[in-house]
């Protein structure tokens, strides 16, 4: 009889911590709408006051405050993701495919390694090694390039710029994206590779043929958990970048853009109660566009295996 | 009858070569990926030791920030900011530690194909992916809503962290739960032995190294977060050694803050070693921040070491 009850005791204590869970994250939701609910409901003339000393006089309303944070968020990440997408699909099938079998395990050590270094670490990094040697080089894509309105001039020196900031951030999120990309090409089935071969296509055609068509919904899904940590990333940005509020996209000029992570980090010290509650405001929309990416990236990997399947019927 | 005509499927030269080129060009390229990727890493360890190793040692080990001014001795060092992680890092465990564990045991053992199964699996999914910095402003929240407007104190800190900890503990030990043999279960069930026993005697026991290795390397992953510890632990230049009370310094804010000051003020006459305290370094606080960097990549590069290790050696064999 004793034994049952420490029985359903411990079923209860189980089923307790998965429901605290929910609880949690509940509560870190409702916990963040109430701090964050002042700004909208409080009072109208001290909310507008205090975004106003946030953005310099420039507006009094909260979209117009986060707008371009919005914006230079998803400017940073998104160039990010793209430098190292491709870096990092190359870096995935040089292990799963070309390099030697004992090093592969030893090669993802490496990149994993990137992924272990802090953020802070990097900051550090960025801001005193690599903003000082990255101007000639984005002098040269400027001159090569300029007539992109991306890369147009001027280049600010030293470049605390998106670019430099887009350049740690891709760093950062290597490691996640071949992580997960080599994961799904190992498992790319090896008749589909060996008919290839035999069908006399090159390595890199059996590439093509075989393993990026079946990794294909996996490297979305991985390029998207990288975004959203990117999206989310604090240290590097703050150390990094000049920041400013607009909706600018010259990525080689300074002080154009902000993320929303680094606002929230550099003017916490000094913020009053209000000024608090309009950063954990912005910091809500944040949670938000990081849920919505991370919800497409989990619903592309359930969908995955069907979504090959069709393809294959249509064959 | 006619036979095909054979000569007209045969690849030109000039294709074959094409294709030859291309398949060359992508293997070069693909190895370059991977050159792209380690030029960072080794700038990032190089520069970190090199800069880092001119003020590690035992002096800035057992050292705290009181009573340091400008560039002048005394010099300081990390010893507050290191009992901060150390603590703030112990209090997050405590909470995450039991709580993902007994979550997973619950996700393996108990839940299988259950509503509940899949609203709590999502929801750890969701909570995976919260920016670090949402994680400390929601625990700022939270202890400001509790006790009081502005409540900043290690505790705080611990409850940040523990947010970003929890979802990986649960997935890892999620996956070594269920690579437990279900024949280990079945024979203890066989034996008469009740369903909890079974879970905390044989199925734990045989995945402890793996759960063992995954808070391991958890804990790695949130000892170098920075955001969530300037919102919800602050800093203070004195060793703080109460979790519950008062700011407390981490290792990633002492270098966040430490950069963010820039170059110390030297008075007149003393950087040329004159003066009685000792030389005046004006570029002190990089060298602290640098040194103090070193600190934290060590730690975490060992933490990774045992972590796998510990995976690796004391790995139960399933077959």
């Amino acid at each position: 009889m004793k034994k049952l009850t420490a029985d359903k005791l411990f079923r209860w204590t189980a089923t307790a911590a998965g429901i605290l869970i929910l609880g949690v994250l509940a509560a870190v939701f409702v916990f963040l709408l109430i701090q964050a609910s002042p700004v909208f409901f409080g009072d109208r003339a001290a909310a507008e006051k205090t975004i106003s000393s946030f953005t310099g006089g420039r507006t009094t309303s909260f979209l117009a405050f986060v707008g371009p944070l919005i914006f230079g968020t998803v400017l940073a990440s998104g160039l990010a993701l793209a430098l190292a997408f491709f870096v990092a699909v190359g870096i995935a099938l040089f292990i799963s495919h070309y390099a030697p079998k004992r090093l592969s395990s030893l090669l993802s050590y490496v990149v994993d390694l990137l992924a272990a270094i802090p953020s802070v670490v990097y900051g550090l990094w960025g801001a005193l090694v690599l903003v000082p040697n990255m101007y000639p080089v984005w002098q040269v894509v400027n001159a090569v390039f300029g007539w992109i309105p991306l890369f147009a001039g001027p280049v600010s020196n030293p470049p605390r710029t998106v670019a430099t900031v887009a350049v740690v951030l891709a760093v950062m999120i290597l490691p996640i994206i071949t992580s997960m990309a080599r994961d799904i090409f190992v498992q790319t089935p090896l008749l589909q590779q060996e008919a290839a071969l035999a069908l006399g296509a090159t390595k890199w055609e059996m590439i093509k043929l075989a393993v990026l068509p079946f990794g294909a919904n996996g490297l979305v899904s991985a390029s998207m958990l990288g975004l959203g940590r990117a999206l989310g990333e604090t240290m590097a940005v703050l150390m990094i970048l000049s920041p400013g509020s607009t909706y600018g996209i010259h990525l080689l000029t300074a002080s154009q853009n902000q993320t929303i992570a680094a606002n929230i980090a550099a003017q916490f010290p000094e913020a009053d109660s209000l000024g608090v509650s309009t950063l954990i405001a912005s910091g809500l929309v944040l949670f938000v566009i990081t849920f919505i990416v991370n919800y497409i990236a989990r619903r592309i990997t359930k969908g995955g295996g069907k979504l090959t399947f069709r393809k294959k019927e249509k064959k | 009858m006619r036979t095909p005509d054979f000569d007209k499927f045969k690849p030109t030269r000039s294709s074959l070569a094409a294709r030859k080129r291309t398949d060359m060009l992508m293997r070069v390229l693909i190895y370059a990926a991977f050159l792209v990727a380690v030029i960072p890493l080794v700038s990032v360890l190089y520069t970190t030791i090199v800069h880092g190793i001119t003020r590690f040692d035992w002096y800035f080990l057992t050292h705290n920030m009181r009573g340091v001014v400008g560039g002048l001795y005394p010099y300081g060092g990390i010893l507050h900011a290191a009992v901060g992680t150390l603590e703030i890092t112990l209090g997050a465990m405590v909470i995450s530690v039991p709580l993902g564990i007994m979550t997973a045991v619950y996700l393996v053992e108990y839940s299988a194909k259950k509503r509940l199964h899949k609203t709590i699996s999502f929801f750890i999914d969701v909570m995976s992916g919260i920016p670090s910095i949402v994680a400390g402003l929601f625990a700022y929240s939270m202890f400001s809503l509790i006790f009081g407007p502005g409540t900043v104190n290690g505790f705080v800190g611990s409850a940040a962290l523990s947010i970003l900890m929890i979802p990986t503990i649960v997935r890892s030990t999620e996956e070594m739960l269920s690579i437990v043999p279900v024949d280990l279960r079945e024979a203890a069930y066989a034996l008469g032995v009740p369903k909890s026993r079974t879970i905390v005697r044989i199925v734990l026991r045989t995945a402890l190294p793996g759960i063992v290795s995954g808070v391991i390397l958890a804990i790695a992953r949130v000892i170098g977060e920075t955001a969530p510890l300037l919102i919800a632990a602050g800093s203070i230049s004195s060793t703080n050694f109460n979790l519950f009370s008062g700011r407390m310094t981490t290792l990633p804010v002492y270098v966040y803050n430490e950069f963010q000051q820039g170059m110390a003020s030297c008075p007149a006459g003393s950087a040329l070693g004159t003066d009685a305290w000792g030389v005046c370094v004006p570029g002190i606080r990089m060298e602290r921040a640098w040194a103090a960097a070193l600190v934290l990549i060590l730690l975490v590069l060992v933490l990774n070491g045992i972590g796998r290790l510990v995976a690796k050696v004391f790995a139960v064999k399933t077959k």
